[in-house]
């Protein structure tokens, strides 16, 4: 079978680099070809940021792996230009279903909000994922955007420098150097970037192992995602089932602790487990098999002067919620345009920092979700069980206990509440619109509201007077004027109103909030655009 | 707020008592400890305010 996983997309190719007589200097630089160092290239390059993609491989990822994407990452590829491709391949899916030992407990629809261009979530295998980032490259080359994947690159060390860091890079042809203005590095869970500047990575580590399988099937099963606690077929362990494009199944089965991997992803040993799950009469195909385990853990700082950590590298999760690549994307939004504005001389370096203190908010919030998760799932004593199992038998026949259900709580972007780019909240308006906040989708007439704000700020005028653009110190600034007469479906008003009759939004380009009023107030706003942009 | 009440306050507690006794009459210690957790959860949802839950988780702690 042909599959994408087995093409090299970007084969190594001899840069000039090789044979400069001294090291070439790149202004960023970074270090993985995975969905978070792509995204990060796209997102710099699309700001016309000249970036160098180093990666040992040359292929996309091998298996499915990362599968589930929810909706803010899907607003991001929008605006990275790919998010449409993934939406039209993925697999849309809203039920859940819940099963202890062998009976259904309970079932649940997701119900996302209405008036969102973007579903609440997708599946799609990551070597989807990565090949239509590597598309989106192609086309913003063939544009004559500034942006290069290298693949057989393998850096082998690191020099940090107060304005520079210095790669030694592995190729087939032999070793060559290069320096860049600003590293990132998106290496992913086993990170060697971190590993080679000796960098911390503490958390907690669960004992557990998981068989993952990807198998091909002409099955019956629904688009849903299946979950089993202790089901007859992988006693006293989980079990998940969710579907995939190209009929594919990923299958998830937990394993425990104590377990010979090699010989449990042998194809001998997974079939019988498979057979024991989908029924003797299911016929299927295996594409890929691997063993996990997993740690919930982050790097103690995400900016190491001229060094910035992105994705599993600088955070990882258990995969439970879906919260790896997903908030890896949020990382590369965050960082994208304070790095512009830092590049371009507009803001100063210390802008940077506040990637750390936002993003580490967000990687704080992850691990808390999915450390509880994984507790409910694999609990780690006699009572934790006890309590666990109750829960589930509740849950069968009382609607109160399901919540309590635990088996992933599904990514969301997390709000910066605390940032130092906020501005107090002045508006009597919705809670979840208030600083910090992501901007929640809404539907204008034909179109909707995320694509209008698009990579820039943007003031957001409802019912209110502002000047079209506003500029501060190299900030330039448009405005978005909206009314509640247009607001047909009321979402406007429910989103960003409340109870205010007006309101004048200062939106971020990675389209957070960062202050409202009700009305536009020249000083303050100028104030609170130097506040975003570090320099307040 | 609410606090936690930690005065006698169910009526008939000896007849209480003695309903909970028989609730676990005949059970094995697995299906009693069991019922114990079903019980906790069904109480605590019905307490629901999350100070008084707190409150009580403390108290069940015993003082020093």
């Amino acid at each position: 079978m042909n599959k994408i996983f087995e093409v090299p997309l970007y084969p190594y190719e001899r840069s000039p680099d090789q044979d400069a007589a001294a090291p070439v200097r790149h202004p960023v630089v970074i270090i993985g070809a995975g969905p978070i160092g792509l995204g990060m290239g796209i997102d710099l390059a699309q700001q016309g940021v000249k970036v160098v993609i180093v990666d040992d491989n040359d292929k996309v990822s091998f298996g499915s792996r990362a599968i589930c994407f929810a909706k803010r990452p899907l607003e991001i590829l929008d605006r990275l230009g790919c998010g449409q491709a993934m939406v039209d391949k993925g697999v849309e899916w809203d039920v859940g279903k819940v099963f202890f030992d062998d009976r259904e407990v309970y079932k649940f629809e997701l119900l996302p909000e209405k008036g969102h261009q973007r579903p609440a979530f997708i599946n799609l295998q990551q070597y989807y994922f990565e090949e239509y980032l590597v598309n989106r490259v192609r086309e913003l080359e063939a544009e004559g955007a500034p942006i290069e994947i290298r693949g057989g690159n393998k850096v082998t060390a690191i020099g940090t420098h107060p304005d520079h860091a210095t790669l030694e890079i592995d190729t087939p042809e032999g070793s060559y150097n290069i320096e860049a203005d600003w590293l990132i590095a998106c290496d992913g869970a086993g990170s060697p970037t971190r590993q080679m500047l000796g960098l911390d990575f503490v958390g907690r580590v669960f004992e557990d192992n998981f068989l993952i399988a990807d198998v091909i099937m002409e099955a019956d099963f629904p688009s849903e995602r299946w979950f089993w606690f202790d089901p007859p077929f992988n006693r006293g362990q989980s079990a998940l089932l969710h579907k995939q494009p190209d009929g594919v199944w990923r299958i998830d089965l937990q394993l425990g602790w104590d377990i010979d991997k090699e010989e449990e992803k042998k194809p001998e040993n997974v079939i019988p487990r498979l057979k024991a799950m989908l029924g003797d009469d299911v016929e299927f195909e295996l594409e890929w098999v691997s063993i996990y385990t997993f740690q919930c853990r982050r790097m103690e700082k995400f900016r190491h002067g001229r060094v910035l950590f992105a994705g599993d590298a600088a955070h990882q999760v258990s995969p439970f919620g879906a919260r790896g690549a997903n908030s890896g994307l949020q990382d590369t939004d965050n960082l994208g345009w304070k790095l512009k504005l830092v590049i371009d001389g507009k803001a100063d370096e210390t802008l940077l920092d506040s990637y750390d203190i936002e993003r580490i908010h967000g990687a704080d919030e992850n691990i808390l979700n999915s450390t509880r998760s994984t507790d409910f799932i694999t609990p780690k004593s006699e009572m934790s069980r006890l309590l666990r199992d109750a829960v589930l038998d509740l849950a069968e026949h009382y609607e109160f206990a399901r919540p309590l259900v635990n088996s992933g709580r599904l990514s969301v972007p997390c709000t910066y509440d605390g940032s130092p780019l906020n501005s107090a909240d002045a508006l009597d308006g919705p809670i979840k619109t208030r600083p910090g906040s992501p901007c929640p989708d809404v539907p204008l007439g034909d179109e909707f509201l995320l694509p209008k704000l698009g990579n820039k700020f943007i003031l957001l005028t409802i019912d209110a007077d502002a000047p079209d653009v506003v500029e501060e110190d190299g900030i330039r600034v448009e405005r978005l004027a909206l009314s509640v007469k247009d607001d047909k479906t009321g979402a406007l008003k429910e989103r960003y109103l409340g109870h205010a009759p007006s309101a004048v939004y200062l939106i971020r380009p990675d389209q957070h909030v960062a202050a409202r009023r009700p009305s536009f107030d020249e000083n303050l706003f100028r104030a609170a655009i130097r506040r975003a942009t570090g320099k307040e | 707020m609410t606090d936690l009440i930690l005065t006698p306050n169910i009526n008939r507690a000896d007849d209480f008592y003695a309903e909970l006794l028989a609730a676990h009459e005949g059970l094995s210690k697995d299906d009693s400890d069991a019922l114990n957790a079903r019980l906790i959860l069904i109480l605590a949802n019905h307490i629901g305010d999350r100070e008084v839950l707190s409150q009580a988780v403390n108290a069940a702690g015993l003082p020093e």
